[in-house]
């Protein structure tokens, strides 16, 4: 397998403070990375920085090209959809808008109403609700609004921040079995951002650990899940 | 009852003037989520701009369309070298940098084609449109063409992609940013529409109030008086509210007593403050849901 995403050395800060300090991280092509670690660690700067929406050095490359400093909606359309903390939701616009905006970036319509087909099918709620105000749904249609909204881009790399927060046990199962859906029958490569540790490392192939910006350790998830001193010092269960 | 009919008309007439500012205040309101002070000041100037064309010798329509092509340019010009550089700062720069635009195009309307006023030729001729006399012909070019601007608009925003990336630009930036659209361009490209829209109004208002750089000053008030009446976030509501704000000024100014001519400003005024106290939406304003 090749490597999707590289970075090295990834520093990224917010004014004057410094978040992160300088680690690496890689994607492989088609598989599902998690990112864990605590309140604060850093991870959902990880993300940002990734995506160019925080100051960073370093050096980050996507399929081979250097991406750092570029700006987002540059990122974007070379492929990589960021599903934020949050959602977010165009919360004035109906459940079909947002998916259409999702698309904003291709052309074909076709294949875009095609797509929006695709994800009600994925998620029939979205499907009952396609001319409701966004706004107004629940916590869990809004997070598969956003994933659904992220797939309209047809992106190679999925960047999901903390998919499981303010969730139903319930809602969380299913929301996870349709990532794992899509990793494996889209081959939609994933980095996920979890709190919920036991979660992710289940879903993902290899995991990273960060604390306050650095790197803890990394490796096949199996492995991080078996090893009972991080379980405890780190992942708390 | 006559009477009555009478001022309704002439109401609906003065109203095609302020439903005109309205949209325009609408559009870019729903561009950048502010009030823009200069927006009657730009449209002044492009009017002054529409004004000198036809001094030149071009024909009406012509000058007309450069007019608009002019405004269009200039309303994007404005955004990314004004206020682009400001994008992350505070509301309050934004009102000051809107004041100082305010200023800055009076005063230089005033350097360049001096305070005197100028009469503005119609397209659609000046006779009165029915025989009584009520409504003059340019009153109802007016009023169609602004109708005309709405049902484009409205085109526009709901059944174009690039009206949904300006909707989704202007509610939620940075997750329209994450959705690969260039916000900063769907900005630019809402001044650019405003400004246009903006001179459209201005060539339409100038036969009635006449040409000079203060002509805008109560008419944006109007405007906003109208957009809010209407609801900030409904190009219709907008141009709805421009003609009711137009027909109570008339009706106000007849029947009641202490309303002369000097107090019809006040009139815009009151149904700001009236309306915001009583449904800040406005009236066919969209009220956002949202979850708590």
């Amino acid at each position: 397998m090749s490597k999707l995403l590289e970075a090295r050395a990834l520093c990224a800060f917010y004014g004057a403070t410094q978040v992160l300090f300088g680690f690496d991280l890689s994607i492989e092509e088609g598989g599902i990375t998690t990112l864990l670690g605590a309140n604060g660690a850093g991870k959902t700067t990880t993300l940002r920085a990734l995506c160019g929406m925080v100051r960073t050095t370093g050096d980050i490359r996507f399929d081979g090209k250097a991406i750092r400093g570029r700006a987002t909606e540059d990122i974007v359309r070379l492929g990589i959809a960021h599903v934020p903390q949050g959602r977010g939701t165009f919360s004035r616009q109906t459940v079909e808008e947002n998916l259409e905006i999702g698309a904003m970036t291709r052309s074909g319509r076709a294949a875009i109403d095609a797509d929006i087909e695709r994800v009600y099918g994925y998620f029939p709620r979205l499907m009952e609700r396609r001319r409701q105000q966004a706004g107004t749904l629940s916590g869990g249609e809004q997070q598969m609004l956003a994933v659904g909204r992220a797939m309209m881009l047809r992106p190679r790399l999925m960047l999901l921040d903390e998919p499981s927060f303010g969730l139903a046990p319930l809602i969380v199962e299913e929301l996870f079995g349709i990532l794992r859906t899509l990793n494996q029958t889209e081959k939609v490569s994933m980095l996920v951002v979890e709190q919920n540790a036991a979660l992710a490392l289940d879903l993902a192939e290899e995991a990273y650990l960060i604390e306050t910006g650095e790197l803890v350790t990394s490796g096949p998830a199996r492995q991080l899940r078996d090893d009972e001193n991080i379980r405890r010092a780190y992942l708390g269960y | 009852m006559e009477l009555f009919l009478h001022q309704v008309l002439a109401g609906l007439a003065t109203g095609g003037i302020y439903a005109c500012m309205a949209l325009a205040v609408v559009m870019i309101y729903q561009a950048i989520d502010h009030l823009n002070f200069a927006q009657g000041e730009m449209a002044m100037f492009s009017t002054f701009i529409a004004w000198q064309l036809i001094q030149w010798g071009l024909p009406y329509w012509l000058a007309f369309g450069a007019t608009i092509a002019i405004s269009f340019v200039a309303g994007v010009a404005i955004e990314r070298v004004v206020l682009k550089p400001l994008h992350n700062a505070p509301v309050l720069s934004h009102v000051v940098a809107f004041i100082a635009l305010l200023a800055i195009l009076n005063s230089a309307a005033g350097f360049i084609w001096d305070y005197t006023i100028k009469s503005f030729p119609t397209p659609f001729g000046n006779g009165p449109l029915f025989e009584q006399g009520l409504m003059s012909k340019h009153d109802g070019g007016m009023i169609a063409v602004t109708l005309l601007m709405l049902a484009f608009l409205y085109l526009f925003f709901r059944h174009t992609r690039i009206g949904l990336a300006m909707r989704a630009a202007a509610a939620n930036p940075e997750s329209a940013r994450l959705a690969g659209i260039r916000v900063g361009w769907m900005t630019a490209l809402g001044w650019g529409m405003a400004a246009a829209i903006g001179s459209v109004a201005g060539m339409l208002i100038a036969p009635v109030v006449f040409l000079e750089p203060n002509m805008m000053l109560s008419i944006l008030l109007y405007g906003f008086a109208g957009a809010v009446v209407g609801g900030l976030t409904s190009p219709g509501g907008a141009v709805l509210g421009g003609f009711l704000v137009g027909i109570v000024e008339n009706l106000a100014g007849t029947y009641i007593p202490v309303v002369g001519r000097e107090m019809k400003l006040t009139i815009a005024l009151f149904i700001i403050v009236a309306v915001l106290c009583v449904k800040p939406s406005g009236l066919f304003g969209r009220p956002i849901v949202t979850r708590v």
